[in-house]
């Protein structure tokens, strides 16, 4: 029989489910024991409810060389990661992605070629005169909401495969509350996860992750209140140090750039078998996409009336453009399908109690 | 990682031999205390801690809600449960030793870095008793052994400890085997914590005679009994009965060694269990399962080829935790039968017997409801309700042992006894010398209690002695 992530999954997951040592960690073990038999749904719902906390694994007495050779953060991480290729079309592009990094970080190479290739000749240092706003948003706006739809289209597939039921304002507060805190990262007492110092555990890989999300909020927060200014206000860019922008997009850009600098050197510190086997590459890449996005983003605002700003601006919308075409398809989509497994949980909960 | 060489040269102040919850207690007591201690584990790291791996929670003593634990839990109380199941078969002094320690164990286990989780689902009855580990055993022996690593203490892995070398009373030095290469370790004092002897098959067959060897261990591989025998061999004084075991009815489908908690089965009260000429043998529902399956580890033993069949249908598939393996499924008697490779006229005939003894009644699956058989031998007393709705369901039973009952004499100071009374400086702590207390049945999570009281004695006399 050919190898099958989610039939292997299932078999770990029904061993789990008659030992249930590891019920105080997170979110996905009591959500185990609320069933006795596993759909290929429920394993899809297992795998994305999971953050690879590593916790069980740790944990486990069944871990190789024992012959039951559990490894729960590997498989389900597997399967997400299936999953996400399956349900966001195209399925081509997810695999080629997911997996590689290399081509992530070449698509960000051609898109700065291209957007420096199409900068005006003037170098006055002025953003604008470099492109102008509204080649900017013509070429932004549709690569920005087409992805979102691809995301969306796929997040709807996701819940037909798992039998989500209709969602109600309470299961999202209650899913939101689970990712605002990361609780399913905080080990279940908020001694952390096991991640890059093997079974002793650590509230780094949280740590790091709250600066990345909260980052990242900022600077989409900075982006959006310039759009408003541009458009509604009629105050176009550039903006002072003391304005709106600048006080959400500033201290966002260093959050999400040493947020991300941290996941990228914390990931070269974990096992790699307790996770996908071969998205460890594409994983990376895209946490250096976003930390270029990041540096760069600061090093344009300090930059800004410098010659520098033509080839910065270039670079820096370069990544911005692969950053969001490549979303659906890069670990990006992850955010999305984590938000959808913690509302489902949040029904199943309501629905057991 | 210690090196052989650093190993046979240093002159430790206390080896301790064995790595699972005893052994680590008395390390980090001993080091703390400031001796200079080594742990020689016979495992390789990823089996390291014996079956401590194998566990879940900590019996403790409690006057007031402590940590997890809910309202309190009396010396008297705990120790008339200990009563019930070893029916008198313990030592009354040691016993309440361990029981009025455990209160300060637990605090002193949190601040070693165990962590505490409320009572795992289906096991609510346990919450005032039993204080469970978050992640179960091996997330407290990981907890230790990072403990002991900060606490300076060397570990050497695949370390197995051949001859405890004593001259006159008095301890000397080890012979050990690590990974296979003999050395001698030299010590001032050694705390011997290195288990019991139910994985020695040999041993369990010489025991118990030649059906142990169809006995399935629950427990690690590594706990053969070698120190244990080889410190009997030399006059050293024993407790226990030295054929018994605890022994249990388990998935029949478990691996040989180390299967764990998930090879539990409870459906037998649910079920009616034939042996492999598909006749009854006993009550299945005399009583609620966790007070009946060591029985039934017996019962099964004394079977043909020590196997038996526990045959349920349709409406009781979800009365009982999930299996590790799905049940055998059939939607007839007859195929059952053929897929268990029982004789299916015979079955057929067992369970059409068994359901015309069955009569009207209210079920009631968690309480003695008094639904009987009639008519039938063996009866079953407690919900006896017809094999009759398919599909139907088997899982085969086989014999688990946990651990054995022989274990080395101790004193309140763990210190164990030899020929001519107490040893100069050996000390004994955890499942070697549990037999002193714990010398019939089994009281759910007293073994890590045992270990965690005595491995902290040892370690502080053994530091004490050496420093």
């Amino acid at each position: 029989m050919p190898y099958d992530a989610t039939q292997e999954a299932r078999r770990q997951i029904e061993i789990c489910n008659a030992c249930r040592y590891c019920e105080g960690y997170c979110s996905v073990f009591p959500a185990i024991t609320r069933k006795r038999v596993f759909t290929d749904g429920d394993i899809t719902q297992l795998a994305n409810l999971c953050h690879n906390c590593r916790g069980c694994y740790y944990a486990c007495q069944y871990i190789e060389p024992h012959e039951f050779d559990l490894n729960i953060p590997a498989v389900l991480a597997e399967v997400r990661t299936l999953s996400w290729e399956k349900f966001v079309w195209p399925g081509v592009f997810a695999r080629l992605f997911q997996r590689n990094g290399t081509i992530v970080m070449l698509m960000m190479v051609v898109a700065f070629g291209a957007l420096f290739a199409m900068r005006a000749s003037d170098d006055s240092g002025r953003f604008y005169d470099v492109m102008s706003h509204n080649v900017m948003v013509a070429i932004f706006a549709p690569l920005f909401v087409l992805p979102l739809m691809t995301v969306f289209i796929g997040l709807r597939q996701y819940w037909q495969h798992i039998e989500g039921a209709p969602v109600r304002m309470s299961h999202m507060l209650r899913a939101a509350g689970m990712a605002a805190h990361m609780k399913d990262l905080s080990g279940g007492q908020g001694q952390g996860c096991n991640f890059e110092i093997g079974d002793r555990y650590s509230n780094a890989r949280k740590w790091a992750h709250h600066a990345v999300m909260y980052g990242f909020f900022l600077c989409f927060a900075a982006t959006a209140v310039a759009t408003l200014m541009h458009y509604v206000l009629d105050m176009p860019a550039p903006y002072g140090w003391t304005s709106l922008p600048k006080l959400l997009g500033v201290p966002g850009g260093v959050l999400l750039t040493t947020g991300a600098a941290a996941m990228a050197f914390l990931k070269t510190r974990a096992e790699r078998n307790l996770g996908a086997h071969n998205t460890w590459g594409g994983e990376m890449a895209f946490i250096l996409l976003l930390l270029i996005v990041a540096a760069t983003g600061l090093v344009l605002a300090v930059a800004a009336g410098t010659a520098w700003v033509p080839v910065l601006l270039a670079l820096h919308l370069g990544a911005v453009l692969t950053f969001f075409v490549l979303s659906p398809y890069t670990k990006m989509v992850h955010g999305f399908f984590r938000l959808a497994a913690l509302v489902r949980d949040a029904q199943t909960k309501d629905h057991k109690e | 990682m210690t090196s052989i060489e650093t190993l046979s040269t240093v002159n430790w102040d206390v080896a301790v031999v064995g790595g699972g919850n005893a052994a680590l207690c008395a390390a980090m007591t001993a080091a703390e205390a400031g001796a200079r201690v080594v742990i020689l584990e016979g495992a390789p790291k990823p089996y390291r801690g014996g079956n401590s791996r194998h566990t879940r929670n900590f019996r403790c003593m409690h006057k007031d809600p402590l940590g997890p634990l809910t309202d309190s839990y009396g010396e008297d109380e705990y120790f008339d449960d200990l009563m019930l199941v070893t029916k008198g078969k313990t030592d009354e002094n040691l016993a309440r030793l361990a029981i009025r320690t455990s209160e300060a164990c637990l605090p002193w286990m949190e601040r070693h870095g165990v962590r505490f989780q409320a009572s795992l689902s289906g096991t609510l009855s346990l919450s005032r008793t039993n204080a469970f580990f978050l992640g179960g055993g091996k997330a407290l022996v990981n907890a230790y052994y990072n403990t002991a690593e900060d606490l300076g203490i060397s570990v050497v892995y695949k370390a197995q400890v051949k001859h405890v070398g004593v001259n006159g009373g008095t301890f000397e030095s080890l012979e050990v085997e690590v990974a296979g290469h003999p050395c001698t370790v030299q010590a001032k004092a050694v705390v011997l914590a290195s288990g019991g002897f139910q994985s020695n098959v040999d041993w369990l067959a010489d025991a118990w005679g030649p059906a142990a060897r169809n006995f399935l261990i629950r427990g690690t591989p590594y706990n053969k009994g070698v120190v244990l025998k080889d410190m009997q061999d030399q006059g050293a004084k024993t407790v226990g009965d030295p054929t018994q075991c605890h022994a249990v009815a388990i998935d029949g489908r478990a691996p040989k060694f180390d299967g764990g908690i998930v090879t539990r089965l409870d459906c037998v009260p649910f079920s009616i269990v034939v042996n492999n000429a598909a006749e009854r043998f006993y009550d299945e529902g005399e009583d609620v399962w966790p007070k009946r399956y060591a029985i039934w580890g017996r019962l099964v033993a004394n079977q043909p080829e020590q196997v038996a069949y526990a045959i349920i249908d349709a409406k009781s598939l979800e009365l009982f935790m999930p299996s590790v393996f799905p049940p055998v499924k059939a939607d007839t008697i007859e195929e059952l039968a053929e897929n268990l490779g029982l004789p299916p006229g015979r079955l057929r005939e067992t369970v059409d017997a068994f359901n015309t003894s069955c009569r009207d009644g209210a079920f009631f699956p968690t309480e003695l409801d008094g639904l009987a058989t009639e008519g039938i031998t063996p009866a079953k007393t407690n919900w006896a309700r017809p094999i009759s709705e398919p599909p139907f369901y088997g899982y085969s039973l086989r014999t688990g042992v946990t651990f054995t009952y022989l274990g080395l004499k101790v004193d309140e100071t763990a210190r164990v006894t030899g020929p001519e009374g107490r040893y100069e400086n050996i000390w004994a702590a955890g499942e070697i010398m549990a037999g002193s207390i714990l010398g019939q049945g089994y009281l759910a999570g007293f073994g890590m209690t045992i270990g965690t009281v005595f491995g902290r004695i040892s370690g502080e006399e053994a530091a004490r002695h050496a420093v």
